[in-house]
C-alpha cells in the first residue's frame, strides 16, 4: 500500500474534501470507524457491567436477553469485554502510528533533504529494518521488551518505523526539486526553516494515508501480539487475548470466538476503506 | 548477467550488517543483567560468570559485537537454552516444515489472486469487478488467525472433514500431510491472494489501455487470446517478482498460522521461544528471515531481468 499511497500528491483541501465525501466506501469505513470510537471513549459511561467482574453462576453461557453477546469462560460480560477491548485496539493503533510518525518522518525528511552520505546511511538503514517482516520484528522486541500493551505499542511503532522513513524521504525528494524551495534557498532561508515551511506541509497527504492505512495493521498487530500472550495481560480485556482464550473452548462456546475477530475485520475494514478513499481523494491522478 | 548478480549482492552486503547490529542489539534491550537471560533459570554465581566470560559481556560493546558477528560467520548463532541444541540445528529442523506451508499458501494465493485480478481489470466497472474488490479488500482486513479459528470450528469442529492441528511429514504420508496443511495453506494463502488480486488487476489495467492490445484487437483475434497470449503475458511480470517480494509476509502470517494449527514450523519456533526467554532462537530467527528477505528480494530483482528482455541490455 505503501506503493499507491506515495502517489497521492496535493490537491486543494476544499475539492479532497468534496470527493471524499461522495466516496461512498470512504463514508463507510469513516462511519465503522467513528462508532467504534464512540464505543471505545464513552466505554465508562455505558450501562454495562466491568469487562472484569467474574460471574461463577454465568460460565460460558451463549447470547442471550441479559447478556447480548453471551459470557466467557469466568462469566465476564462478553459485550463488555469486547467495548473496553475496542479501546485497546485503538488505543494500540493510534499511538504505535504516532510513534511510527515521530520517529520515521523526521528521519525521512532528513534523508530526503539532505541526501549524500546522510541519505546512504539512513536508507541502507531503512533497508536492513524492511528486511526484518512487521510481525516478526515486533515479536522480537515485545518479547525482549516485555508483555505488556505499552511495550506491544512500542514495538508495533518502532516497526513501521522504516515504511514512513522510506515514504517520507521518497516525496522529499520530489518536493525539494520544486521551484519554491528553490526560491526559499535563494532567499537565504536556513534548512530548519524549508523544512518545516516548505517540505512537511507539502508531504502531508502521502504520510495522511499511509498512516490511516498502517493504524489497520498496527490493530492487527495487536491483536495478533495479544493473541500471542505478548500484548494486554489479563484480566484486561483486549480482542486478541479473548480469541487466545476462546480457541480452548471452541467446542462449548463458539460465541467467544466469533466476536472479537468479527470487531477486528469491521474496525480493520474502517480503517482501509477510509484511507483508499483518503489516498483516491488527494491523488491528483484520480481527476 | 552475472555481473549484475553480483552487483546486487555486493549492495546487499552492507544491508546485511546492519541487519546483523540490529538483532545483536536486540540483547541490549533487555532490561537488567543479560547474563540472566542467558542462564535461563540457572543463578549459580559460577555459572554466571562463566556465561559472562563465555560471551564476552564484560568487554566493551563493539567486541561483544564482533565476537557475536564471527560466530554467525561461522554458522553459530548460539545454543538453545531449552534444548540445548545449536541454534542452527533447531532452525534447520523447523524450516522445511515452514516451506512446505509457504509453498501451498503461495499456491492457493496464485490460483485464487491471479485469476480474480485479471477478471477485475477485464471486467473494470462492472460488478464482478466490485466483488473482486470487496473480497479482496476483506482478504487485507481479515486477521488470519480469526479466518483460522472459524474454519477449524466450521471444517474441523462441524464438519469434521479435516483435522484441526498438527503436522504429517509429506515423506511420511503425503496424503495426511496434504490434509493437516490444506486449511493452514488457504488461510495463509488468503491474505497473500488479497494482494496479489490487487496487484495483477493494476498491472492488467495498465497492459490493457497499450496500442498492441488495441492492434491484436483491430486484427480480429478473440478476445479470450487477446486476454491471456498478449495482455496477461505482459502483465506477469511485475507479479512474478512480487510474489518473491511476499516472502517476508508470508513467514510473519505463518507465525500465527502455525501457533493456530500446532504446526511444529519456524513461525512456531519464535513463538516457543519467547514464552521460554530463549532469546538466542528468537535472534537466529529474525536474522534468518531478515537474511531469507534479502535474498528473496535477490531472487525478485534477477528474475525481473531475466524474464523482461528490455532490461537483459541495461544490465
Amino acid at each position: 500500500m505503501t506503493d499507491l499511497a506515495q502517489s497521492a500528491l496535493r490537491r486543494s483541501p476544499s475539492r479532497s474534501w468534496g470527493k471524499l465525501r461522495a466516496n461512498r466506501g470512504a463514508m463507510v469505513g469513516a462511519a465503522i470507524v467513528v462508532v467504534f470510537v464512540v464505543l471505545a471513549v464513552l466505554a465508562p459511561l455505558l450501562p454495562i457491567t466491568e469487562p472484569t467482574v467474574t460471574d461463577w453462576a454465568a460460565i460460558r453461557k451463549p447470547p442471550s436477553a441479559t447478556a447480548w453477546l453471551g459470557t466467557d469462560e469466568l462469566g465476564r460480560d462478553l459485550l463488555s469485554r469486547m467495548i473496553w477491548g475496542a479501546r485497546a485496539s485503538l488505543m494500540a493503533g493510534v499511538i504505535s502510528v504516532a510513534i511510527a510518525l515521530a520517529v520515521g518522518v523526521p528521519i525521512g525528511v532528513l534523508a530526503g533533504y539532505f541526501g549524500g552520505w546522510t541519505d546512504q546511511i539512513i536508507s541502507r538503514a531503512t533497508d536492513a529494518l524492511l528486511a526484518m517482516p512487521f510481525l516478526i520484528l515486533a515479536i522480537a522486541l515485545a518479547a525482549f521488551l516485555g508483555p505488556s500493551l505499552t511495550n506491544a505499542m512500542i514495538a508495533i511503532g518502532l516497526s513501521a518505523v522504516p515504511i514512513f522513513i522510506r515514504l517520507t524521504r521518497g516525496q522529499v525528494l520530489a518536493v525539494k526539486v520544486e521551484d519554491y524551495v528553490e526560491g526559499a534557498r535563494a532567499v537565504g532561508l536556513g534548512h530548519m526553516r524549508i523544512m518545516q515551511r516548505y517540505i512537511l506541509p507539502n508531504v502531508f497527504a502521502p504520510i495522511l494515508v499511509q498512516a490511516t492505512l498502517t493504524i489497520a495493521s498496527a490493530i492487527i498487530a495487536e491483536a495478533s501480539l495479544s493473541f500471542l500472550g505478548l500484548g494486554q495481560q489479563p484480566p484486561a480485556p483486549s480482542w486478541g487475548s479473548m480469541l487466545n482464550t476462546a480457541k480452548s473452548f471452541l467446542e462449548q462456546a463458539p460465541w467467544l470466538a466469533i466476536w472479537p475477530g468479527v470487531a477486528i475485520f469491521l474496525v480493520v475494514i474502517g480503517f482501509n476503506l477510509f484511507g483508499d478513499g483518503l489516498r483516491d481523494a488527494l491523488d491528483p491522478r484520480e481527476n | 548477467m552475472l555481473g549484475y548478480i553480483l552487483r546486487r549482492i555486493l549492495i546487499a552486503i552492507p544491508t546485511l550488517l546492519l541487519v546483523s547490529i540490529f538483532v545483536f542489539g536486540l540483547q541490549k534491550l533487555l532490561p537488567g543483567d543479560p547474563v540472566l537471560a542467558l542462564a535461563g533459570e540457572e543463578r549459580d554465581p559460577e555459572v554466571l560468570a562463566f556465561l559472562r566470560e563465555k560471551y564476552r559481556l564484560n568487554d566493551p560493546v563493539i567486541e561483544q559485537y564482533m565476537f557475536w558477528l564471527g560466530g554467525v560467520l561461522r554458522g553459530d548463532l548460539g545454543v538453545s537454552i531449552r534444548t540445548n541444541q545449536p541454534v542452527t540445528e533447531l532452525i534447520g529442523e523447523k524450516l522445511p516444515v515452514t516451506i512446505q506451508l509457504a509453498i501451498m499458501s503461495m499456491f492457493v494465493a496464485i490460483i485464487i489472486g491471479v485469476p480474480m485480478g485479471i477478471v477485475s481489470a477485464v471486467r473494470k466497472g462492472t460488478w464482478l469487478d466490485y466483488v473482486a474488490n470487496i473480497v479482496a479488500l476483506s482478504g487485507l482486513s481479515i486477521p488470519n488467525f480469526w479466518l483460522g479459528i472459524m474454519l477449524i470450528l466450521l471444517i474441523s469442529v462441524n464438519l469434521g472433514w479435516l483435522p484441526a492441528s498438527g503436522y504429517v511429514n509429506p515423506w511420511d504420508d503425503p496424503w495426511r500431510s496434504f490434509q493437516t496443511m490444506l486449511m493452514p495453506a488457504f488461510v495463509l494463502g488468503t491474505s497473500l491472494a488479497a494482494t496479489l488480486m490487487r496487484h495483477t488487476r493494476s498491472a492488467m489495467l495498465g497492459v490493457l489501455q497499450t496500442d498492441y492490445i488495441r492492434t491484436a484487437r483491430a486484427k480480429g483475434l478473440r478476445e479470450r487470446r487477446v486476454i491471456l497470449r498478449h495482455a496477461f503475458r505482459n502483465a506477469v511480470l511485475p507479479v512474478i517478482t512480487l510474489t518473491a517480494l511476499l516472502f517476508g509476509e508470508m513467514l510473519a502470517g505463518a507465525v500465527l498460522t502455525e501457533q493456530i494449527f500446532s504446526i511444529p514450523g519456524f513461525g512456531k519456533l519464535i513463538v516457543d521461544a519467547v514464552f521460554n526467554r530463549d532469546y538466542a532462537v528468537v535472534q537466529g530467527v529474525v536474522l534468518c528471515t531478515a537474511v531469507g528477505f534479502i535474498g528473496m528480494n535477490l531472487v525478485a530483482d534477477v528474475l525481473y531481468v531475466v524474464l523482461n528482455p528490455r532490461m537483459r541490455g541495461a544490465t
